[in-house]
């Protein structure tokens, strides 16, 4: 009975929220001159082919982002640098593949390896600061992300293979090129195969947080440093380690994006996934299941917008202002809805303190 | 007869099962230094926060100079012309004296040259000897504290609190604070002063109060009462309550502790060579000052932070071995902040279960949560200690300090430790659940187990321990017999009275 009305209140808690964040975003608008009935008509019509797959896509690239970035969290780490985590990643990966070093299906196990380590790397660095110089992870992954996209313009400007106006890795070898599912026809495009690491990701993600000692290690860190000192974790260690494991999933977020479409790393790749990664992290609370809805959602409005401009004369950026209304307000609402259950359940506990027992009478 | 300054009657505080205050009388006369004295958690703080509106009594009447009054924040405290300088300073570095001092009251008289006029006056008055322009980084702890003192007397305080203004000055700097706030007191200033030491108290107090567990329990005259008589008055002098029966300590040493050395961050050695043995059924009882390497004790022993030195526990060395290693070998461990160190507040109980002990196959089998093993001990753990809570789901945050405190109790006796480290093992819990945890000390005592026994509760000490040993600045300065030595004895080891007595 309890249980259903804590999940009532957690499925309509977002809801409420997406409705609201839409109102606002109506208003502003109408504000601005434009017409809520067309944005609300667009957002919601039927998506096309083309977008429906473009959003399957989109989703799994989000909620990998959103992995890295809850995994993070946590353990109240602030991993700002996912997206200079996947640039890095995302350059490395597309550099190896192009190398054709190995075979087939082997080359893409081999770079999907290379972007991990790399990613991972990334991150080390913050947390290398972190744990031995005591810096913030906040403060050193922003300024990693900078780094990051000096970094590969750099070498793709010096060892870059040049094509037109711009320079890229050298293209995938064929055989290692890994077709997608055509649920449409051709033109709609193809839904990528490797979109199914998000799902491995997802899975992994929490078995291991929910169901084995490093999770429960990790989230008592996150929950309260000093217990976790005191129960013998040690806490320098697990730092690293998250970072590490962040920057790993961080690593994975374009490749299917590289091996399905793109080929290479040049002007094709996607930026800002990184942070988008942390809106939908904290839509999701970091708990596995509810990212993917909030990465689905994101997605979801992401591609709609696109037509706005062209069918309505709305800037597309307006979906940002409802994304992060939405963030917002289920952030708010996730606060209350804790300190309702909290209250709740404290007046269960509640056993009123006999006010006339001192401590003398007991011990008497 | 004259009107007293301040006045409380019947004050009464209860947070979610545990009494703070009660049945609290105090009478401060105009133009007088009155202390407050009594043991860390006796309810002197909330007592103060009551005074000074930061929370509200459940029952009783605050008196100010004749007129009922009710707070509801401290400034209407400030308006009553009541101040309170806090231990830990408030303070902003990087602003200049006169800057903190008009910080938040900048309606008296501005920030500009009427503000320094006035600072530059009340400093000059009490001979404070604080330029309005410089700033607060550059000043030394007497100099901030003055500066604390300075802030509320701007605001127009009459009445002042001053919570344990000594700890953190030396003794030259505590006669000069001495000497000005005689200088308060001859300008018709009331002054309280909230303090355990007792030598202070009496050098400076003209009435005092003293409380213990959470009660007013004596106004003596300082010109007449000694320091002995105060230590009684504070701890309590009646018969220890926690009595254990017959001795059970046997010949087996279980923890050894040899040149245990620590040292902070800030290079001072806050242990120093300490040398103890437990032997299996024995409490040891820890008796000490807060402060005075209690902490530092239990997490050298716990390996949570860096010591040297050795600990063996029963045959083993277990000196390099880190915090999991060492509780896994059969320590448990009640921690004295419990909300820190002891549950996880946003999980379940059953989760809870688990926290610190993922070693212990009902919690943890092969590096996987053992969900079923841990809930089914957690419910155990529930009924056999008499856990009140709906369930085993609820989070820890929802139950009550001494519910909470029953179940890491619980947690920590199962996995048969062979050591167990209670630190203030019923602090701020309910009377109920002091007996129920006493009882259970008691009885692992009784089936052999080694503990080490922490507390400021000093009837709790004498009456659990079988031998109690007193730190003082990280040292251990003496060894008592629980069954001759009387809490005087013990306050005065605990102060070091014993070389003045």
């Amino acid at each position: 009975m309890n249980r259903l009305r804590n999940a009532g209140v957690a499925i309509a808690a977002p809801l409420l929220a997406i409705a609201f964040s839409l109102a606002v975003t109506s208003i502003v608008i109408e504000i601005s001159g434009g017409s809520a009935g067309d944005f609300i008509g667009i957002i919601f019509s039927w998506p096309a082919d083309r977008i429906l797959v473009n959003i399957a896509n989109q989703t799994s690239l989000i909620y990998l982002s959103a992995l890295a970035a809850a995994v993070g969290f946590r353990m109240n780490l602030f991993n700002i640098g996912v997206e200079g985590q996947y640039r890095m990643a995302a350059y490395a990966g597309a550099l190896f593949a192009g190398a054709a070093l190995l075979p087939g299906a082997l080359n893409v196990i081999g770079s999907l390896l290379v972007a991990v380590a790399a990613g991972a790397a990334w991150a080390g660095i913050a947390g290398l600061l972190k744990v031995t110089r005591g810096v913030s992870e906040v403060i050193s992954t922003i300024m990693l992300n900078a780094i990051a996209v000096t970094i590969t313009g750099y070498l793709l400007s010096t060892y870059g293979f040049k094509a037109g106006d711009s320079r890229r890795t050298t293209v995938i070898p064929e055989s290692s090129q890994v077709p997608g599912w055509q649920p449409f026809d051709k033109s709609a495009g193809e839904v990528w195969t490797l979109g199914l690491l998000a799902v491995i990701a997802g899975v992994a993600f929490w078995l291991v947080l929910n169901k084995t000692r490093f999770g429960f290690d990790l989230r008592t860190t996150g929950q309260s440093e000093t217990a976790a000192v005191a129960s013998g974790v040690n806490t320098k260690k697990m730092t690293l380690l998250t970072l590490l494991i962040s920057g790993g999933i961080a690593g994975l977020i374009w490749m299917p994006s590289l091996f399905g479409s793109a080929h290479y790393y040049g002007t094709t790749f996607q930026v800002g996934l990184g942070f988008t990664g942390i809106a939908v992290a904290l839509l999701g609370r970091n708990r596995a299941l509810p990212i993917a809805f909030a990465a689905l959602l994101f997605a979801f409005l992401n591609e709609q917008s696109n037509r706005l401009t062209i069918e309505a004369g709305i800037s597309v950026e307006v979906i940002q202002i409802t994304q992060g209304i939405i963030v917002l307000a289920v952030v708010i609402a996730y606060e209350l809805v804790r300190r309702y259950r909290l209250r709740a359940e404290e007046k269960q506990v509640a056993e009123a303190p006999r006010p006339d027992a001192t401590p003398e009478e007991v011990s008497a | 007869m004259t009107t007293s300054a301040v006045e409380l009657e019947g004050i009464e505080k209860r947070f979610p099962g545990v009494i703070a205050n009660h049945d609290v009388n105090l009478r401060i006369a105009p133009g007088t230094v009155h202390a407050l004295v009594g043991e860390n958690g006796a309810g002197k703080s909330t007592l103060m926060k009551i005074l000074y509106g930061v929370q509200k009594p459940d029952a009783g009447t605050i008196t100010v100079n004749g007129q009922k009054v009710e707070f509801s924040s401290p400034s209407d405290a400030i308006a009553q012309g009541i101040g309170m300088v806090f231990q830990h300073f408030m303070l902003a570095d990087n602003l200049t004296v006169l800057e903190n001092v008009v910080l938040g009251a900048e309606k008296l008289y501005g920030t500009g040259a009427k503000a320094r006029e006035q600072v530059r006056a009340i400093s000059h008055r009490f001979g404070f000897d604080l330029d309005p322009d410089v700033l607060v980084e550059t000043l030394g702890v007497a100099a901030r504290q003055r500066l604390e003192i300075l802030k509320v007397l701007y605001r127009g305080a009459k009445i002042i609190i001053l919570d344990e203004p000594t700890a953190v000055l030396v003794p030259q700097e505590v006669d000069a604070l001495f000497a000005n706030l005689e200088g308060l007191k001859s300008q018709g200033h009331t002054l309280l002063f909230i303090s355990h030491k007792l030598d202070e108290v009496l050098h400076v107090a003209d009435a005092i109060t003293v409380m213990r567990r959470g009660t007013t329990v004596g106004s003596p005259d300082p010109k007449q009462v000694t320091k002995r008589q105060l230590a009684e008055l504070m701890v309590g002098s009646e018969l220890p309550s926690p009595e254990t029966e017959e001795s059970t300590v046997t010949e087996t040493v279980e923890l050894r502790v040899r040149d245990l050395t620590m040292v902070d961050d800030f290079g001072r050695t806050v242990l120093d060579s300490i040398d103890l043995e437990i032997h299996r059924g024995e409490v040891l009882g820890i008796a000490g000052v807060e402060g005075n390497g209690q902490t530092e004790l239990v997490e050298g022993i716990l390996a949570m932070r860096h010591t040297t030195g050795q600990v063996e526990l029963g045959d083993t060395d277990i000196s390099r071995w880190g915090t999991r290693r060492r509780r896994a070998a059969g320590i448990g461990y009640i921690p004295e902040d419990r909300h820190r160190h002891g549950l996880l507040l946003d999980s379940p109980l059953w989760e809870n279960r688990v926290l610190g002990h993922t070693y212990e196959d009902v919690a943890v089998k092969r590096g996987w949560i053992n969900r079923g093993g841990a809930r089914g001990d957690a419910e155990r753990i529930v009924s056999e200690y008499d856990v009140r809570t709906p369930g085993i789901d609820t989070m820890a945050r929802a139950l009550s300090g001494g519910n909470q405190q029953k179940f890491i109790v619980g947690r920590e006796l199962s996995g048969k430790p062979s050591l167990l480290i209670a630190a203030h093992p019923t602090r701020g819990v309910d009377v109920g659940a002091q007996a129920a945890i006493w009882d259970q000390i008691k009885d692992a005592r009784r089936v052999g187990l080694a503990v080490l026994l922490i507390s400021a509760d000093l009837d709790e000490l004498i009456g659990l321990s079988d031998r109690i040993e007193v730190l003082l600045r990280g040292r251990i300065v003496g060894s008592f017999d629980p069954r001759t030595v009387t809490p005087q004895d013990l306050g005065e080891a605990m102060t070091g009275g014993q070389e003045e007595a």
